[in-house]
């Protein structure tokens, strides 16, 4: 796996370019709660958003909350992996957490549909800040190669 | 890319629901079709949710999916009607074991989260046009 922050251009756009990453995924699992509101037994499901960052920029302090620090150990041939599988290519990485429902449900589903709609919301807003810084970041090195 | 998943999750949302809103309007369709003293009453319809793994590479991205649809095992209801042309022997008539009240909130339901999963998607929609147009 490579890291994100490689080559000199992905220096540049680092940050921007692994939030905008992460927020990506992190529409991908909200989209999921929203799917599954009415799903018996779901649980719904998120990611420390600063915390996938730190660690996916680099940051050693955050090397502690990425799956290996916390892999389950395997007693019996039958068990299986407690973590998550890792997208390819990509060491943005993050370990998904449930949400402590505010109040309980009947079908033991978890999803506050008003409260996903919200982080939802504040995910997209988000999202196309990253866009945008990475934008101007593109404008500055263009201007800068073209002169 | 993942936003395309986002996609795939509200557009599984969608189906899910709609499909939902279909069994209660045959639901609330056949709610007074009487049935005669050989047939069988209609029996209300319900669709059972579950999750569905859309990438087997990554267990994170769930959608939902109908697992089945089942038929309410309730009683039918039985009203004395002696007069009606399908009454059995005893002057009552059988009719379906929808609960109309019922109905009505599960078709608010599904067509509240409906509503939800599109606007997903509308939203996605526009952060990939944006993502699309990065750096012109």
């Amino acid at each position: 796996m490579t890291p994100i922050t490689a080559g000199k251009l992905d220096k540049e756009l680092g940050v921007q370019s692994a939030a905008l990453v992460l927020r990506m995924q992190r529409v991908q699992l909200i989209a999921s709660n929203i799917a599954n509101a009415d799903t018996p037994g779901y649980k719904a499901v998120d990611f420390d958003f600063s915390k996938a960052l730190r660690a996916a920029t680099g940051d050693s302090s955050a090397r502690a909350v990425t799956p290996a620090a916390v892999e389950p150990s395997l007693t019996a041939p039958g068990h299986q992996t407690g973590s998550r599988s890792a997208y390819a290519g990509l060491s943005t990485d993050y370990r998904t957490l449930y949400r402590t429902p505010a109040q309980p449900s009947a079908d033991a589903n978890s999803v506050d549909m008003d409260l996903e709609r919200a982080r939802f919301a504040e995910n997209s807003v988000k999202y196309e800040a990253a866009l945008k810084f990475l934008n101007g970041k593109i404008k500055t090195l263009l201007s800068a190669i073209q002169g | 890319m993942s936003l395309f998943k986002a996609f795939e999750i509200a557009a599984s949302g969608v189906t899910a629901q709609s499909q939902r809103l279909n069994a209660t309007a045959s639901n609330l369709a056949n709610a007074d079709s009487a049935a005669g003293p050989g047939g069988k009453a209609y029996q209300a319809r319900q669709v059972v949710f579950q999750t569905a793994q859309l990438d087997p590479k990554d267990g994170r991205v769930q959608g939902v999916k109908v697992q089945g649809v089942i038929e309410d095992a309730s009683v039918p209801r039985r009203v004395h009607d002696p007069r009606h042309p399908l009454a059995d022997d005893t002057g009552y008539v059988t009719l379906p074991n929808v609960n109309v009240a019922e109905e009505m909130v599960n078709m608010l339901s599904a067509s509240r989260s409906y509503q939800s999963n599109l606007e997903v998607m509308n939203t996605t929609k526009n952060l990939l046009l944006k993502t699309l147009s990065l750096g012109s």
